[in-house]
């Protein structure tokens, strides 16, 4: 009979190999659900893994979604890390591409270089802004920062929806619900010529590194990763839990909407009501799949952007609903949970020895 | 106020707040033994899409519910396996739930998009529906309203009055204590989380059916985090849930009364679309206030994996 171990000690080892096996079992549960669909597993897992990365235009597609779910996913990292559960990255996306959307209309005419970086601030101190909310409330009324989070990601959207069907519809835009395009002066430059690649993913790259410097080399990194690992240490030490609940939660705000900033200024080029796809949503998926590490989470965001293009070319060559991309990465995730019963367990066959 | 208008709004009221004391009282129950779901919200939409798809197809409302409420139990037990069995991080479960139901739903339920079911005739109940005003409101409604005044009390009846419940809320307290008497733990909490699954998938299943009988990808609307919101807010009291969800009912309802009033105001309609949202936010400020209503009422053992030693 099988059963499980305690091991002396968590295992590092199998905390660097559960992804890899949630990625595989995911796969594996990808070729049976298209087995079920009746549709060829081989050639659904082609069209998944392997057609969006056969050329440099694919390649640059999937670093352009994976540019918005590295940067959510680093900010929500640092968070996670001290047990702090934003899990509102979507909506303080959304307020990020609002806060870079007001500068670039504001500032529609002009062809001064400061636009871009003003939207970004703009983007990151809405985002933070909208994050605050559930950090004010959590640390000044103990208010539960996921269930506040998350209700203002459904207030976010709806706040989208009454700016682009409202005072920010683009009067000459036949009532659709969007803004007018942005001015040259506030699109991010194109990296490599021939595709949509853009300047927001070397940001991205940017805020890896600052995310790693932050959490494995400054001092209150190290306080939040000991707030998360062993709560009552870091209170016998004295570390401020507000504190860490503030940046925790700003840092993800901030990030997510530098990530909502380069969405609208890159391939959108202006601000719609389905401006975001589930990013911030899918980035609490590529926290974790990426071990909260900033070089786990690039390899996760590569993975979950090879997700949301499979989807979409599922749907282009076999007709299933794009949707089935949530559902995979639901699956991953359930996966790398299940996985990692293996830091803490080994499998034993044999009875229990007393 | 005319009498005409209360007694729709408060007919609307109930309509309304009857998914949200189902799907509470199923987590109630969940977190009484010590589990928190987070997947309320896909397990709701999980049940929608299972129901609509079997009354679709069989015509009867009632295999409908039946199929939301088994398909909202099948992926309550991958939760309940990832976190009893494997003890998996709960709130990571949870989360991962919600992704996995809210994407299903929206997976198997593309095809019927566009369809509309035929309405659910309510069901009168006799001479007491022909009371002035709150007749017509409260005892010409769908059998689902009913059933959840009687899943109230049955929960009432479980949790306080029997033996089951008291060990349950034992699990939910000090799980080794239940362990070191002979309770078997995890047998009790998988029972719970499928109770959870059951309730949400039969208030997914009141929306797609009988509520609005139609499927809309993201019809759930935040509902099963609304509930769970709920739970707190009610301190983890049957009671309060039922209160906490008419309020509820009634702040949507509210809100679409005066969009559908074509009365002039000052504000756009997506700041009344979020008033319920913030509602559940002030909801959890009021009452999270006082971190020790908290700590006294929660189950002290709540999102916390448990597995027996020896």
């Amino acid at each position: 009979m099988l059963r499980l171990e305690p091991r002396p000690e968590a295992s590092r080892l199998m905390s660097y190999l559960s992804p890899l096996l949630a990625a595989v079992l995911t796969l594996m549960a990808g070729m049976a659900v298209f087995s079920m669909l009746g549709k060829d597993p081989v050639e659904g897992l082609r069209l998944f893994l392997l057609n969006p990365v056969k050329d440099l235009y694919g390649v640059s597609e999937l670093l352009l979604k994976a540019t918005p779910l590295m940067l959510c996913a680093i900010g929500l990292a640092v968070g996670f890390r001290a047990n702090i559960w934003n899990i509102g990255a979507e909506g303080q996306f959304m307020l990020g591409t609002v806060g870079a959307t007001g500068v670039a209309l504001y500032f529609q005419e002009s062809d001064s270089s400061l636009i871009l970086p003003t939207m970004v601030f703009a983007g990151a101190l809405a985002g933070a802004a909208w994050a605050a909310i559930p950090a004010l409330l959590k640390t000044r009324f103990n208010a539960n920062e996921i269930l506040v989070s998350l209700m203002l990601v459904y207030v976010a959207q709806l706040f989208v929806s009454w700016l682009v069907f409202g005072p920010w519809k683009d009067p000459d835009g036949f009532n659709f619900p969007q803004t007018a395009m942005f001015g040259d002066h506030a699109l991010l430059p194109v990296l490599v010529e021939g595709t949509r690649l853009h300047f927001g993913f070397l940001i991205a790259l940017t805020a890896l590194l600052a995310g790693y410097a932050f959490m494995n080399r400054s001092y209150t990194g190290f306080k939040m990763r000991v707030a998360g690992e062993a709560a009552d240490a870091a209170r016998y030490a004295g570390f401020s839990a507000n504190r860490m609940i503030w940046i925790g939660l700003l840092t993800g705000g901030a990030a997510a909407g530098i990530a909502g900033m380069c969405e609208v200024a890159g391939p959108m080029g202006q601000l719609t009501d389905k401006v975001s796809l589930g990013y911030g949503f899918a980035a609490i998926i590529v926290a974790f799949v990426g071990r909260l590490n900033p070089v786990g989470i690039l390899f996760a965001s590569l993975l979950m952007a090879l997700l949301y293009i499979g989807g979409e070319q599922v749907q282009q060559y076999m007709n299933l609903p794009s949707s089935i991309s949530l559902v995979f990465q639901g699956l991953l995730l359930f996966f790398l949970l299940g996985s990692d019963v293996f830091i803490h367990y080994r499998l034993k066959f044999g009875r229990a020895t007393a | 106020m005319d009498a005409s208008l209360f007694t729709s709004m408060l007919f609307a009221t109930v309509v309304a707040g009857t998914p949200l004391i189902i799907v509470a009282l199923g987590l109630l129950v969940n977190e009484k033994a010590g589990v928190l779901n987070l997947g309320a919200e896909g397990m709701m939409a999980m049940g929608a899409v299972a129901a609509f798809a079997v009354t679709h197809h069989s015509g009867s409302p009632w295999l409908g519910v039946m199929a939301g409420m088994a398909a909202a139990m099948a992926v309550s037990l991958i939760f309940g396996f990832l976190t009893l069995t494997l003890q998996a991080n709960q709130v990571a479960a949870g989360l991962a739930l919600s992704i996995f139901g809210v994407g299903l739903s929206a997976f198997i339920g593309k095809p019927f998009e566009s369809i509309a079911l035929p309405a659910v005739p309510p069901i009168r109940i006799p001479f007491i529906a022909d009371l002035p005003l709150i007749g017509e409101a409260l005892y010409n409604q769908q059998a689902l309203v009913y059933l959840s005044w009687a899943l109230f009390w049955v929960v009432v009846w479980f949790l306080y009055r029997s033996r089951a419940g008291l060990v349950l809320r034992a699990v939910g307290e000090s799980p080794a204590s239940a362990h070191a008497i002979g309770h078997p733990v995890i047998l009790i909490r998988y029972l719970a989380v499928l109770f959870g699954g059951a309730m949400a998938g039969m208030g997914g299943a009141f929306l797609s059916v009988f509520y609005t009988p139609m499927w809309v990808e993201g019809m759930v609307a935040g509902r099963g985090w609304i509930a769970l919101a709920l739970v707190v807010f009610a301190t983890w009291r049957p009671l309060r849930v039922m209160i906490g969800a008419y309020l509820f009912g009634g702040v949507m309802i509210t809100q679409l009364f005066i969009q559908g009033s074509g009365m002039q105001l000052d504000f756009p309609a997506q700041f009344l679309s979020s008033l319920p949202y913030w509602a559940t936010i002030i909801v959890l400020v009021v009452i999270s206030r006082n971190v020790n209503t908290i700590r006294l009422n929660s189950p002290m053992s709540l999102g916390k994996p448990y597995r027996a030693e020896g």
